[in-house]
C-alpha cells in the first residue's frame, strides 16, 4: 500500500551505532500515525532523517511518490514534509512573529498564514512580540508547531510532544493538535506518553532499539500489548486484532 | 599488551602498540638520526646549512602541527616567537653570553612568553585565536622595531659568532639544529603515545565531549602552546645562527606562517609522519621556485587552499589509507586473533 | 587642543575602520567564520576603483558605482565555489583556505600592479583636502565627516536589513541555527552565500575610502584585516553598532598614540586590544560568541 508519506527499509547511524534498522512505514493522507517507544529507541533519529536532518545511510523515503532520500532538507519543506523538532528549537533572538515569518518566506501555497496560525494558537497572540527564548515551555511548544505550519506542509511529524511540559500546557497543545486532525492533517507524532498517543492516533507505531515492533490500528491493540512491545517482552505485528479490553480513553 | 575477552565461541580481540611497520620505521627513523649526527664531517659546508634550514622547516612544521592538528588551534602568530626567539639571542649575547648558549636561554625565554600570552590567547577559539595571535605578533614586532639597541627597523647581525670559521660555526649550528630537531620530535612523541595523546585527539575531535570525560583541555592547550612557543623560539634563534642578519618585517612576518601552515596541509595535519613529509617538500620547492617570487607564492597558497578543501590530510593519509602504517608506534592496533589461538 | 583634535580625527579613523569592520563582523555573525582574506579583497576593491577611475577619468566616488556590484558577485562566487566547501569539512578548514587565499590575493596583485603604492585623494578633489574650521586649532576634515557619515549609513541599512526584511530574517535565523532554519525551508548555503557578497562589497568600499584616505599598495590588506578584527573585539561580537564604537575606540586609541610620538600609534591600537582582552568583558567576549 502506499501512503502519502512511503518508508521503505530505511536506516540511519550515530557513527558506527544503528539507530534506525530497516524500518518500513507508510502514512495514509488523514492519518495520524504514533510513534512511540523508550529513549534511545530510534524515534526522533526517525523523524530527523525522514525531514532531512540527518543523512539517511540506506532504504527510501516517498513524498506522494517522489523520491525524497537524497534532497536536502530545506527542499523537502517545499514539497511539503515539515518537522517540529525536539526540544522545540526555536530561534532564540527573535520573536514569535520573526519565527513564524522566517518559515512563512518560501511556503507553499496553501491556508496557512500569519493570521490564521495565530487563531489557531490563540494563546501565541498576545504573545507576539515577545523574545522566543523567554516563553514557557508550553508557548514555545504552540510556536514550533505554529511555525511549522507556516510552510503548509501536507504532512507534519511532531518530535516529542509533551516532553518536559507541565500537565496543562500538553493539554493545549493537544487541543491545537486535534483541530488541526479535524482539519484532515496528516501527522506523525512521537509521544512519550501512551495514553496521549494513543487518544489522538488512528495507528501507532511503536520502536525498540531501531526497529519497529508492533504496527496496528490503535483500536485494534490494547495498552498492554503496546507496553509489552515497548520493553520488549514480546514481538507483536497485527493488523487486526480483537482486543479483550478496549482503551476507555478512545471515544 | 592487554586481551579483551569474548565468549568462547567468538572471536577474540588484542591491543597492541607497534606493529611490524612501525618497527620498521621508527628504527630506520633512529637509524636517520645518528646518521644525521655525522653529516658535517662528510659533507661539504653549503650542504651543511641547507640541511640546516630543512631541519629548522621541520621544527617549525612539527610545531605548528602540535598546535593545529592536535589542539585544533590554529595559530597566524607563531612568528611571534620565531622573531622573539631571533631577537632574544641578540638581547642575550648582547650581554656578554656565548651565542649558541644565548640561543638556548632564548628558546626558554619564549617558552615563557607563551605561558604568560596563553592567559590572554587561550581564551579565543577558532579564528579569533588566529588573528589574536597575528595581533600579538604584530605588537611584539613593533616593539622591537622601536629599540635601538636591537637595530630598530634596519636590523641587526650577530656579531658573537663571528670568532669561528665559517665550517666550524655551521658545524655547530647544525648539530645545535639537530640536537633541537630531535628533542622536540621525542618529546611530541612521548606525548602522543600515552594518555596524553589520545587526549589531544580528542580534544580535537569535540573539545566539549573531551571535557565532560575529564580531559583537562584547558591544560593540555597550555602545554602544547609553551611547547610551540619553545619550538619557534628556538627555529627562530637557529635561523639567526644560518643567516647571521635580521630584520623585523623578515623575522615577525606573517609568510613564516604561510610556510607552516603549506608545510603540515601538504605533509597531513595531525599526524606524526605528516610534518615530516611536509618538510622536505617545502624545503624542495622554496630550494627550486623561491626565485620566482610572486608566482612562487602565488603557488604555495593555490596549493595549501586546494589542499585544504580536497586533501586535508595530506600526503601521508594517501600513504596510510592505503598501506595502514604508521611509522612511529604512536597508535593503537585492534588485532583479531583466530579462533583457535585463545590467550 | 591638540588632544581634542587627536580625539576628533580618532573618531573619522574611527569611522574608516568601522567600514572595514562592519564585513567582518557579518560573516562571523552569520557563518562563524574570520575571513583571513578581508583585508585583501578591499584592497582588490581599492585597485578596482583605481582602475576605473583613473582610465575613465572619473572621480573614485562615481567609479564605486560599477565596482560594487562587481564584488557583490566576486563575494557571492568565493561562497559557493571555496568558502561552502570549507564549512563543510571542518571548523579549521575556512581559517586555512581563506589564509590562502589572502597569500594568493596580495602576491597576484603584486604581478598585475607591482609594488607602487597608490591614493586615490589626489582624485577627489577637495573632499580629501578641505576641512571646516571650527576654531583656530579645531578642524573637521570633509573627508573624515564623510567617512564616518558613510559608516553610519551602511550599518544603519545592515541593521534595517536584519531587523525588518525577509532576507535579514533568514540571515538571522541562519546566523542562530542553521540546521531548524532548513527544516522550515531556508536554504542555508544559499543565504550564506549572499551574506559573503554583502560583506566583499563592504570591504570593497572600505578599500576605495582607505585608498581616498591615504594609501595603498597590493600587501595593504593584512595590516586593515588587523584593525577591523581588533574593532570587533573592542566592540563586541555580534552587534553592528557595537563594531562601529569599537572602531572609533581603536581609531582614537591610534590618534592619540600618535600625538604622543608617531611610531607609537599603530602600537597603540595593539595594546588597547590587548588589554580589552585580558579585562573580565574580554572574557565575556570570546566565551560569548564562541558558544553562540
Amino acid at each position: 500500500m502506499n501512503g502519502l508519506l512511503q518508508i521503505d527499509n530505511l536506516v540511519a547511524r550515530h557513527g558506527l551505532l544503528q539507530a534506525v534498522r530497516e524500518v518500513s512505514l507508510s502514512v495514509a493522507e488523514g492519518e495520524v500515525l504514533a510513534l512511540v517507544g523508550a529513549n534511545g529507541a530510534g524515534k526522533s533519529t526517525l523523524l530527523r532523517t525522514i525531514a532531512g536532518a540527518h543523512p539517511a545511510a540506506g532504504g527510501t523515503i516517498r513524498l506522494d511518490g517522489a523520491d525524497i532520500t537524497g534532497v536536502p532538507s530545506h527542499r523537502r519543506v517545499a514539497r511539503g514534509l515539515a518537522l517540529v523538532p525536539e526540544g522545540r528549537k526555536l530561534f532564540p533572538e527573535m520573536t514569535v512573529e520573526e519565527n513564524l515569518l522566517v518559515a512563512g518566506r518560501r511556503a507553499r501555497p496553501g491556508t496557512w498564514t500569519i493570521d490564521t496560525v495565530l487563531n489557531a494558537f490563540p494563546m501565541l497572540k498576545p504573545l507576539r512580540r515577545k523574545r522566543a527564548a523567554n516563553l514557557s515551555g508550553g508557548e514555545q511548544q504552540a510556536t514550533s508547531i505554529a511555525r511549522a505550519l507556516m510552510t503548509n506542509p501536507r504532512v507534519l511529524l511532531v518530535d516529542e510532544v509533551s516532553l518536559g511540559l507541565a500537565p496543562v500546557a500538553v493539554d493545549v497543545v493537544y487541543e491545537s493538535l486535534h483541530t488541526l486532525i479535524r482539519g484532515g492533517a496528516t501527522l506523525v507524532v512521537v509521544e512519550q506518553d501512551l495514553q496521549r498517543a494513543l487518544s489522538v492516533a488512528d495507528r501507532v507505531v511503536c520502536m525498540l532499539e531501531g526497529r519497529v515492533v508492533l504496527q496496528s490500528a490503535t483500536e485494534a491493540v490494547t495498552r498492554e500489548q503496546v507496553t509489552e512491545a515497548y520493553f520488549g517482552l514480546a514481538r507483536v505485528n497485527t493488523s487486526s486484532a480483537t482486543a479483550e479490553r478496549a482503551l476507555s480513553e478512545r471515544t | 599488551m592487554t586481551s579483551l575477552g569474548g565468549s568462547p565461541a567468538s572471536t577474540q580481540w588484542i591491543v597492541q602498540r607497534s606493529s611490524l611497520a612501525s618497527r620498521i620505521g621508527s628504527g630506520t627513523l633512529i637509524l636517520t638520526g645518528l646518521a644525521l649526527f655525522v653529516v658535517p664531517q662528510i659533507f661539504d659546508t653549503n650542504v651543511v646549512q641547507q640541511l640546516t634550514s630543512l631541519l629548522i622547516f621541520l621544527i617549525l612544521a612539527a610545531m605548528w602541527n602540535a598546535l593545529a592538528g592536535y589542539a585544533g588551534l590554529v595559530s597566524v602568530g607563531q612568528q611571534a616567537f620565531i622573531g622573539f626567539g631571533a631577537y632574544g639571542t641578540i638581547f642575550i649575547t648582547q650581554q656578554g653570553v656565548q651565542p649558541y648558549l644565548a640561543m638556548i636561554l632564548a628558546a626558554v625565554a619564549s617558552a615563557a612568553l607563551a605561558a604568560v600570552l596563553s592567559l590572554l590567547v587561550l581564551r579565543l577559539r577558532g579564528g579569533q585565536f588566529a588573528v589574536g595571535t597575528w595581533v600579538v605578533a604584530e605588537a611584539i614586532a613593533l616593539l622591537v622595531a622601536l629599540d635601538q639597541g636591537l637595530g630598530g627597523g634596519t636590523g641587526i647581525s650577530l656579531r658573537g659568532l663571528n670568532v669561528y670559521p665559517r665550517e666550524v660555526r655551521t658545524a655547530f649550528t647544525y648539530w645545535l639544529t639537530l640536537g633541537f630537531a630531535v628533542l622536540l620530535l621525542v618529546l611530541l612523541f612521548l606525548l602522543l603515545r600515552n594518555r596524553t595523546g589520545v587526549a589531544l585527539q580528542a580534544i580535537r575531535d569535540d573539545e566539549e565531549a573531551a571535557a565532560s570525560l575529564g580531559v583537562r583541555v584547558g591544560r593540555l592547550k597550555f602545554v602544547l602552546f609553551v611547547l610551540a612557543g619553545f619550538g619557534c623560539g628556538a627555529a627562530g634563534a637557529l635561523t639567526l645562527a644560518n643567516t647571521l642578519f635580521i630584520q623585523p618585517q623578515s623575522i615577525f612576518g606573517v609568510q613564516w606562517s604561510a610556510y607552516l601552515i603549506f608545510m603540515v596541509l601538504v605533509g597531513g595535519l595531525g599526524t606524526f609522519e605528516g610534518p615530516i613529509i611536509g618538510a622536505i617538500l617545502f624545503f624542495v620547492v622554496q630550494y627550486e621556485f623561491a626565485d620566482l617570487g610572486a608566482w612562487y607564492l602565488i603557488g604555495l597558497g593555490l596549493v595549501a587552499v586546494a589542499f585544504a578543501l580536497f586533501l586535508p590530510r595530506g600526503l601521508w593519509s594517501l600513504i596510510n589509507d592505503r598501506l595502514h602504517i604508521r611509522l612511529l608506534p604512536v597508535g593503537y592496533h585492534l588485532i583479531q586473533l583466530s579462533k583457535k589461538a585463545v590467550r | 587642543m591638540n588632544w581634542i583634535n587627536a580625539i576628533i580625527q580618532g573618531l573619522f579613523l574611527g569611522g574608516l575602520y568601522a567600514l572595514f569592520a562592519c564585513g567582518l563582523s557579518l560573516m562571523f555573525g552569520v557563518m562563524r567564520i574570520i575571513n583571513l582574506a578581508h583585508g585583501d579583497l578591499a584592497v582588490i576593491g581599492a585597485f578596482g576603483v583605481w582602475v576605473v577611475a583613473t582610465q575613465a577619468h572619473l572621480s573614485p566616488f562615481i567609479a564605486l558605482v560599477p565596482v560594487l556590484p562587481v564584488m557583490l558577485v566576486v563575494g557571492y562566487l568565493l561562497h559557493r565555489t571555496v568558502l561552502a566547501r570549507s564549512l563543510r569539512s571542518g571548523p579549521l578548514t575556512p581559517l586555512l583556505t581563506t589564509f590562502g587565499l589572502s597569500i594568493v590575493i596580495q602576491n597576484a596583485l603584486l604581478q598585475i600592479f607591482s609594488p607602487d603604492v597608490h591614493s586615490l585623494g589626489s582624485l577627489t578633489g577637495s573632499i580629501s583636502t578641505s576641512s571646516w574650521r571650527l576654531t583656530s586649532q579645531l578642524s573637521l576634515p570633509y573627508l573624515g565627516v564623510l567617512t564616518l557619515a558613510v559608516a553610519v549609513l551602511l550599518l544603519g541599512a545592515l541593521q534595517l536589513i536584519l531587523q525588518r526584511t525577509g532576507f535579514g530574517r533568514e540571515m538571522r535565523a541562519t546566523a542562530q541555527d542553521p540546521e531548524t532554519a532548513a527544516l522550515v525551508g531556508v536554504p542555508a548555503s544559499s543565504v550564506y552565500a549572499r551574506a559573503t557578497a554583502i560583506a566583499v562589497a563592504t570591504a570593497a568600499l572600505a578599500g576605495a575610502f582607505l585608498a581616498i584616505h591615504s594609501t595603498f599598495d597590493p600587501s595593504s590588506g593584512p595590516t586593515q584585516l588587523i584593525f577591523a578584527f581588533e574593532a570587533v573585539v573592542i566592540g563586541g561580537f555580534g552587534s553592528l553598532w557595537g563594531t562601529l564604537l569599537g572602531g572609533i575606540v581603536l581609531g582614537v586609541a591610534q590618534t592619540i598614540g600618535a600625538t604622543i610620538d608617531p611610531q607609537y600609534s599603530i602600537l597603540a591600537g595593539h595594546l588597547v586590544f590587548l588589554v580589552i582582552l585580558a579585562s573580565p568583558r574580554g572574557r565575556f567576549i570570546a566565551t560569548r560568541s564562541a558558544s553562540a
